[in-house]
């Protein structure tokens, strides 16, 4: 568990966001797909998923509905709205950006300078 | 954030609450299940695998709770859930509640009732459209900065200004009404045409005056006021073009007024228009006839414009006129700054105190709530130890006091609405526009505003101590909690109180001295036993110099004679605090001046020989004016001390010689009497016209005698209650003539009175601020000694048990008090200093800074708060040392 990073602060919609785009989902296969797209590399508290669920849907960016799981559960399933969508593409490009910027800065050598 | 989608959320949690709760559980049990499921494919039994899924989700009510607050709901639902809890802490102590409600109450009460007054004297508008375009326009002259207009002068300003769309002119004139062989006195004005629609007032019945009605030859014409309307003749509309009776002559009523008009807040009963007004000074520059002005300026032109076009036009007359305008000028003033600036000051003063009687109200909720949050040490420490954060402890607090604050301000506007009506019923005629004052909404938002922030000023301290409280040390000191903090806290809201109660103690000792100054002041007649009152004389416009004379003789005569009245005078001219009218003189053998303007001014009483004794006034040299002073007689008069002071400084004045202008005579002085205090014992006006004397009135010249035909006061001096001897004398009235009438009857201490009304006012206002600011104080200093005590009840047992006296314990207890006593006062004392200086216009006899007033006060509330230390301090005392070792 322990060589599994950590999320940083905002990642856990964005991935939210990203896995829905997938495909509905109900909340614990958005972990599982978090999980299989990220290669298992990123730890997400299973009960912290929640809240977040729920912040995405008052901010109108998903949208949830009632429906029966692959293993015959009711469960909530969710979807991206246009307002996500818009959304995840802008995050996404954000942190695209930002990683980039990142790793051109630690991949710098003192003969670059 | 989706304003449509945070609505839907928002409400299907509060309003499908327990829709959502369930669908949150199922949902979370769901994965639960999905992940029991995968962990039990793995080989896991099924209890294990559900364990192991339960163990991996985490704390499911935290995140529930995280959950909620995303929804945005949990805010309203804990607001609902604070109320809630707040009442009920509420109404678990009783007696703390009753008593942080009424003194919130009083403190708020009296702040919605002053303010409501300050709303409905300063704030609101006048009741007439476009009110900041009216404005009142005086005329000036050397000496007298807003005098009144002459006819003559106010027809060209009417018809050379550009700054004003119209302009009115009016004055006093009263009439005797004959109506079915009783006569009765109306108030009237005479009014030039323009005057209801400068004021923007419509008649709703018939029409106003126009300029055929206002010029001399006119038919008499009159407008009636709704109220005199309503009374006489039951608001019949055939009114109109029916006659009444006024002076003697016949006025054909063409209008009424609405019922609700008043003018700088009185009521008349009939308008006559001024242009028939037939008398000969009316038309004379030089005269002045009591006439006021009032203008509505263009739309656009500022009150300075205005002025700066008028002083224009009085230029122009000035060089036209140069014998009557020579040195006359024009004073604008808004309307409204008119009528109520002379109250602004006082009423601004008594807001502030009312002020710091909230604070101080404040501060004692807020050491109550102290003193109770440390019963509820434990109470917070449990439930910052369960999880809850500083915001929400400090959110619930701070919803109890909202709740007390809301308690109290209802109550306080009950009371203000009681209190306010009631004060105004003590005082009548202290304010002007009192009849616009009502708890209309403006008040209402007050009221609520101030609620809203003393729920702040009391609860947020105690709240933000409470919050910080640390669980860990509270649990285990099994609710002591930190006192010394709270104890300093305590310490601080009561010197505040102090300091607070100091500032306003001051201001109502100073108020109260100045009273006691303007009481011992002379003002120069005696007030006690005598009275004053008008009367009028029925067709007294054909009355000979002759008959108007033998009439008053009669009068005289006939009020001698009335049992109960030891002397009594006819009299015109000033007479203190009613009226004030002058003359221009010289003094014989110096050389005359060129014109009015430029002569010396005096007041000038026209008196009978029973004026010396009906007033009061007091002989100092020469002689009283007798009944031998007569039509016949050579002219005399008696001067006034000032008279004497400032125009034969270094001579005897009796036996001299003064010329009145006025009057056409050369009068010669026989003697000097008191000063007579003419404006009321306070400080005079500005530029008031200090020297006086008295006149005989028969010796009034023939061509004035009508004036004087008309109606003339009375001053009689009884020997007992004067008013008891008024009945007397309306009896002996109606022999001579049942058709004179008798109004205006005041009592010259009644006069008096009313001329410090505003102050005695503030005097009685700031002192039961003061009072309840001095209680609130001495229940803080108690309260917080009380407490002190009996935390400290282990201290002092242990004190004891070592071999303390008893002494020594008071002297503890005593010295806590005494320095939260001594901060305050030195705050409270340097407040004070800086603070006085602004109601120095109030004083009177006394400065801002007059240390008996401080010194006082200092001692009042050092004693008081001796007091209110010294009772617990003893309970500390009686301390058992064996049963306060053993207590905890």
């Amino acid at each position: 568990m322990t060589d599994r990073a950590r999320l940083l602060p905002g990642t856990l919609d964005l991935l939210i966001l990203k896995a829905v785009s997938l495909g509905p989902l109900h909340g614990y296969g958005i972990l599982l797909r978090i999980g299989q797209i990220s290669r298992k590399a990123l730890l997400i508290e299973q009960g912290a998923l929640y809240p977040a669920l729920f912040r995405l849907v008052r901010q109108g960016l998903l949208k949830p509905s009632w429906g029966t799981s692959e293993n015959n559960r009711r469960a909530k399933f969710y979807e991206l709205t246009a307002a996500g969508r818009k959304r995840l593409r802008e995050e996404a490009d954000g942190w695209n950006r930002l990683a980039a910027a990142i790793a051109v800065a630690l991949g710098a050598r003192p003969e670059q300078i | 954030m989706r304003p449509l989608a945070w609505l839907r959320s928002v409400a299907s949690a509060l309003f499908h609450r327990s829709r959502v709760e369930t669908e949150m559980d199922e949902e979370l049990r769901s994965h639960i299940r999905s992940r029991a499921d995968d962990l039990e494919r793995t080989g896991l039994p099924r209890a294990e695998a559900e364990r192991r899924a339960r163990v991996e989700f985490g704390g499911v009510e935290r995140f529930k709770e995280e959950c909620r607050e995303a929804t945005g709901a949990r805010a309203v639902e804990e607001l609902a859930q604070d109320v809630r809890f707040g009442f009920r802490m509420l109404r678990k102590s009783p007696a703390f509640t009753a008593i942080a409600i009424l003194i919130l109450a009083v403190g708020i009460g009296a702040n919605t009732a002053l303010f409501s007054v300050v709303n409905g004297v300063l704030l609101n508008p006048l009741p007439f459209p476009h009110p900041d375009r009216l404005v009142a326009i005086y005329g000036t002259t050397p000496g007298v900065s807003a005098g009144p207009v002459s006819y003559l002068n106010f027809l060209d300003w009417q018809r050379e200004t550009r700054a004003f769309s119209s302009l009115a002119i009016y004055r006093n004139q009263d009439y005797n009404y004959l109506a079915t062989g009783a006569a009765r006195r109306l108030s009237g004005y005479q009014i030039s045409a323009g005057f209801f629609s400068t004021l923007g007032v419509r008649p709703v019945l018939g029409r106003a005056f126009t300029a055929a009605d206002d010029r001399i030859g006119a038919a008499p014409v009159v407008i009636l006021s709704g109220g005199f309307w309503q009374r006489q003749f039951g608001s019949s509309p055939g009114i109109l073009g029916k006659s009444l009776n006024l002076n003697g002559a016949s006025y054909t009523v063409v209008g009424v007024i609405p019922s609700t008009f008043t003018f700088y807040g009185q009521h008349h009963d009939v308008y006559t228009p001024i242009g028939q007004w037939t008398d000969s000074s009316f038309r004379d520059r030089r005269v002045d006839v009591s006439a006021h002005a009032i203008g509505r300026l263009k739309p656009g032109v500022t009150l300075a414009q205005a002025q700066a076009d008028m002083e224009d036009v009085a230029h122009s007359l000035a060089v036209t006129y140069p014998m009557a305008d020579n040195h006359s000028g024009v004073k604008l003033i808004a309307m409204k700054e008119d009528i109520v600036g002379g109250v602004r000051p006082f009423l601004v003063v008594l807001l502030a105190s009312v002020g710091f009687l909230l604070l101080i109200a404040c501060a004692n909720v807020a050491n109550l709530l102290l003193a109770r949050s440390l019963g509820r040490a434990r109470e917070f420490g449990v439930r910052v130890a369960l999880g809850a954060g500083h915001m929400r402890v400090v959110r619930q607090l701070l919803t109890e006091s909202f709740l007390l604050a809301g308690f109290g301000g209802a109550l306080g506007l009950l009371l203000a609405y009681l209190g306010t009506r009631a004060a105004l019923d003590l005082v009548p005629g202290t304010l002007p526009r009192a009849r616009h004052i009502s708890l209309d909404s403006h008040v209402l938002l007050f009221t609520l505003g101030i609620s809203i922030v003393s729920g702040i000023l009391f609860g947020l301290a105690p709240s933000l101590r409470a919050s910080r409280a640390n669980p860990q040390g509270i649990l285990k000191e099994s609710g002591r909690g930190s006192s010394g903090e709270r104890h300093r806290l305590q310490g601080t809201f009561v010197a505040l109180e102090v300091a607070l109660a100091v500032v306003l103690l001051v201001g109502a000792g100073l108020m109260v001295r100045t009273l006691a100054a303007l009481l011992r002041v002379s003002p120069g007649y005696n007030p006690d036993r005598a009275i004053t009152f008008d009367l009028s004389l029925p067709d007294a416009a054909k009355a000979t110099p002759a008959e108007t004379r033998a009439r008053l003789r009669l009068f005289d005569a006939k009020m001698r004679q009335v049992p109960g009245v030891e002397a009594v005078s006819v009299t015109l001219g000033s007479r203190p605090m009613i009226h004030d009218s002058s003359l221009p003189f010289w003094i014989e053998g110096q050389p005359k001046p060129a014109n009015l303007q430029d002569m010396h001014q005096a007041l000038f009483y026209l008196v009978e020989a029973g004026f010396e004794k009906a007033m009061g006034v007091k002989l100092l040299r020469g002689r009283f004016i007798t009944a031998a002073d007569n039509e016949r007689g050579p002219v005399v008069i008696d001067i006034d001390t000032v008279f004497a002071r400032t125009y034969f400084p270094h001579e005897n004045p009796v036996g001299k010689y003064v010329n009145l202008a006025g009057f056409n005579v050369k009068a010669k002085i026989v003697g000097v009497v008191d000063h007579v205090r003419q404006w009321g014992p306070g400080p005079d006006p500005e530029s008031a016209i200090e020297a006086q004397f008295d006149y005989p009135f028969m010796q009034l010249p023939d061509k004035l005698m009508p004036l004087a035909a008309d109606a003339v006061a009375v001053v009689l001096r009884t020997r007992g209650d004067p008013t008891r001897v008024m009945a007397s004398v309306r009896r002996a009235m109606a022999q001579i003539d049942p058709r004179e009438v008798v109004y205006d009857v005041q009592t010259m201490n009644e006069v008096l009175a009313d001329s410090y009304a505003a102050r005695r006012f503030t005097m009685i206002l700031l002192g039961v601020f003061a009072a309840l600011a001095l209680l609130l104080s001495c229940v803080g200093i108690y309260g917080v000694i009380s407490c002190t005590v009996g935390r400290g009840t282990h201290e002092i047992g242990l004190r004891m048990a070592l071999g303390a006296q008893r002494a020594d314990v008071m002297r503890l207890v005593l010295g806590q008090g005494a320095r939260m006593v001594l901060l305050g006062l030195a705050v409270g004392v340097v407040a004070a200093l800086g603070l006085t200086r602004l109601m120095a216009g109030e004083l009177f006899g006394v400065t801002p800074h007059d240390p008996a007033t401080f010194a006082a006060v200092a001692f009042l509330l050092s004693l008081v708060a001796l007091l209110a230390c010294y009772i617990p301090a003893r309970r500390a005392t009686r301390v058992d040392p064996v049963v306060a070792l053993r207590h905890e």
